[in-house]
């Protein structure tokens, strides 16, 4: 009898923190949208290029950030392995990216 | 846990995905192939903003790509990452027919994004006569784009497949897992669209 609602307390307590999160989630999803939005308008404006090339890649990877760590939790504890894998990949991923724009380039 | 209710959500406060060996070895499992996927991108994007300007006399992406129908896939995709979001918080207040309901409504918006990239394709060789073999942009463009679109197939035949087979199961710590990684593989999808919009479509508008 005690133990059941010791469990019901946890659970209710949890149910609690999950509206939390799922709140956060939400408006994480209202952002990202936000973002999408200002990427396209800034693109339609038909602004320099030397500003929108830079600005539109900051914006997705504020976009992207917020899809990890929101949305596959990469915020929570015991994702510190996970980060590294990553943040591994992330890394090969801009040498290559800077290997082959140099490459051509030059 | 212990063995009696090994099975059984209903007197586990914990995440239900990982608690389980199986479920955090499969959860671990999913994060090595998305770290090896985050590489098989880059090479596809490497690739792509190499040849973006090669394109042989035949159509440029100036001419070719459209803001709009870009914009609705865009909001298409990251809808179906927020209902996907939705379905996993059911699923961790254990309530089946909700995480359900949010992945059916999930699966249909990646059916309807993968309509617009069925259609955009259809456009682009019908109109422009611009296909895999056009140019180096053609086959980069083709390649980068259609292989993320093949990872909307992949993802959706998953999806599709989990919830026919556990429809009569209900949850359990067994399933909680296979659900929970399709979820985040979701999620990379559409890591990997955020950069295909602002690199592919975003910096090809701009002149």
């Amino acid at each position: 009898m005690t133990d059941n609602t010791n469990i019901n307390k946890i659970n209710s307590y949890e149910n609690t923190r999950r509206k939390e999160e799922m709140k956060h989630q939400v408006i994480t999803f209202v952002l990202m949208i936000a973002f999408t939005l200002i990427a396209f308008l800034v693109v339609a404006a038909e602004l320099s290029r030397t500003f929108v090339i830079p600005f539109i890649l900051l914006l997705a990877v504020v976009q992207v950030g917020f899809q990890f760590y929101y949305f596959m939790h990469m915020k929570d504890k015991g994702h510190e392995i996970i980060s590294s894998l990553i943040f591994g990949g992330i890394w090969i991923a801009a040498v290559t990216v800077l290997t082959f724009t140099t490459i051509i380039w030059w | 846990m212990s063995q009696d209710h090994s099975l059984n959500l209903k007197n586990s406060h914990e995440d239900p995905a990982k608690a389980t060996m199986e479920g955090k070895n499969k959860f671990l499992g999913l994060w090595f192939f998305l770290g090896g996927e985050t590489v098989l991108f880059a090479s596809f994007f490497a690739t792509y903003l190499s040849l973006r300007e090669s394109t042989a006399g035949g159509p440029t992406s100036q001419e070719l790509f459209g803001l709009e129908l870009v914009f609705i896939m865009t909001v298409l995709l990251l809808t179906s990452s927020l209902t996907s979001v939705y379905a996993i918080y059911h699923m961790k207040n254990n309530n089946f027919k909700k995480m359900q309901l949010w992945f059916g409504i999930t699966a249909l918006l990646g059916i309807a994004f993968l309509a617009c990239e069925i259609y955009e394709f259809a456009h682009y060789i019908i109109e422009y006569e611009f296909t895999f073999r056009s140019s180096a942009f053609g086959s980069a463009f083709y390649t980068l784009v259609g292989f993320h679109g093949g990872h909307v197939v992949f993802g959706l035949s998953w999806l599709i497949s989990l919830m026919v087979r556990n429809a009569k199961r209900g949850l359990s710590l067994y399933n909680a897992p296979k659900y929970n990684t399709f979820a985040i593989y979701w999620h990379f999808i559409d890591v990997v669209w955020v950069f295909i919009f602002t690199v592919v479509y975003l910096m090809g508008m701009v002149s």
